[in-house]
């Protein structure tokens, strides 16, 4: 699995960051995402598709394989 | 329950897409349809009276997802086609040509309608900003530089008139309340919104009541208020609220109150679902109805709605959260910070517009909000709301 952001359309609501904190976390400054692991173990994989599933600016991209 | 064989999703903007994909997600392989009423691929609507109005993004950088997306879906989407009628009994929907589709589950989700005032209809220059339509249009004419009226202090009207001033256009904006966003934040933050706008240069016409239009040969030529006092315009936009998009429900067999009355587990009647703005569920933790008009509600409904499609018994308890951007300024809120809680600032400082705050009810927290703290709001969230 391969994890991609968008920060343009990131809203830092940060609730890939409640999902899964191991691989996001958000800006001190300003709470847009930081991808702390693009491509995370299979353990953490339904969280990421969950993530992505609820971002609500439509912002993390999920590439299976 | 045993799992449906097909599904019949009604409206494909966030929750209903939502729910498709968190269905396929979940392993469904059933059949799985979208209908909506517009004819356009699943779009966002948060970017509407944003980067879309402001010109920012084009209309085609607002749409959920691709083509190959929505093709790996393997859902027919059927667009352009409006539902009519519904019978709850049969799960039966009657789309706007007369055909009746049936289903053995289907998820209402058909969102909201803009609620306009009395003397708007038919006449040029008034908008309402709901879909991309209503974007592209009202996008086109603040191109022509006119005089712009906001009728509504809500989260929409603001944020309309930020982006309108941002173009650098004369902004009044008239509203009911005595500050911006009072109803969703407070007077106390609802105030420090309101002079940011009228810092930003926009004219403010708050505890006001608009009397009605005034036109010229079918188009808007300003708005009077009930003082008698006349706001010359070019270009209005009704910013006051919305209501949900039930009408075709009218007589369908569910409970219609304020939306679609649904259990705990986001149901209506046996094998229909409602999700997103257009629902109103029982909230188990919060003991009360909730009706959540805000775009992560759309999305992490759908997760709880699927599921339940599948057979789950989840309960529906979210920690309901929006944010808003205006000017430089992004607030965000988690939980419900009511206009009669008490407010108190946990970190930052309201001075150096940067800071994060808690409402208090009763000696117990319900709300955080930061304002340009998005990260420290959300820490307070798990500490002090989870």
């Amino acid at each position: 699995m391969k994890v991609v952001v968008d920060e343009d359309s990131c809203c830092g609501a940060g609730q890939c960051v409640l999902l899964a904190p191991e691989v996001f976390d958000q800006r001190d400054e300003d709470g847009i995402v930081v991808l702390l692991d693009s491509e995370p173990g299979e353990e953490r994989h339904a969280a990421v598709r969950e993530a992505a599933a609820v971002c609500p600016g439509a912002a993390i991209e999920v590439e299976e394989g | 329950m045993t799992t449906p064989r097909s599904i019949l999703i009604v409206g494909a903007s966030a929750a209903g897409l939502s729910t498709a994909e968190a269905l396929r997600r979940l392993g469904y392989g059933g059949r799985l349809t979208l209908l909506d009423a517009e004819a356009r691929l699943p779009y966002d609507r948060p970017p509407l009276s944003k980067q879309v109005l402001a010109g920012e993004w084009e209309p085609s950088r607002a749409q959920l997802r691709d083509v190959a997306k929505l093709e790996a879906l393997d859902a027919e989407l059927i667009l352009g086609e409006p539902a009519v009628a519904f019978d709850a009994e049969a799960r039966a929907v009657t789309d706007g040509s007369g055909r009746v589709r049936r289903a053995d589950a289907v998820v209402i989700a058909t969102g909201l309608a803009p609620a306009r005032l009395p003397g708007q209809d038919g006449l040029s220059g008034v908008h309402v900003l709901r879909g991309m339509d209503d974007a592209v249009a009202l996008r086109a004419h603040l191109a022509e530089g006119p005089r712009l009226v906001v009728v509504g202090e809500g989260v929409l009207g603001a944020e309309v008139a930020a982006t309108a001033r941002g173009l650098g256009l004369d902004v009044t904006l008239a509203g009911m309340g005595h500050t911006l966003l009072g109803e969703q934040v407070g007077a106390e933050v609802g105030g420090m919104l309101t002079r940011l706008h009228a810092e930003r240069g926009v004219r403010l016409r708050l505890g006001a009541e608009v009397a009605g239009f005034v036109s010229d040969g079918g188009r808007v030529s300003g708005v009077r208020l009930t003082t008698g006092e006349l706001l010359p315009a070019e270009a209005v936009v009704v910013a006051v609220g919305c209501r949900p998009a039930t009408g075709w429900l009218e007589g369908s067999g569910l409970v219609l109150g304020d939306g679609v009355a649904c259990d705990a587990r986001c149901r209506a009647a046996d094998g229909v679902y409602a999700v997103g703005d257009v629902a109103s569920f029982w909230h188990e933790g919060l003991h009360r109805r909730l009706r959540l008009e805000n775009r992560t509600n759309a999305t992490e409904q759908a997760q709880v709605v699927a599921a339940n499609l599948l057979g789950a018994d989840r309960p529906y308890v979210p920690i309901p959260y929006f944010w808003t951007d205006q000017y430089d300024v992004k607030i965000q809120t988690h939980g419900l910070p009511s206009p009669e809680a008490e407010l108190s600032v946990a970190e930052g400082d309201p001075s150096e517009r940067r800071f994060a705050a808690l409402y208090r009810e009763g000696g117990r927290v319900t709300g955080v909000l930061g304002w340009n703290m998005a990260k420290q709001a959300r820490l307070l969230r798990q500490s002090a709301l989870a």
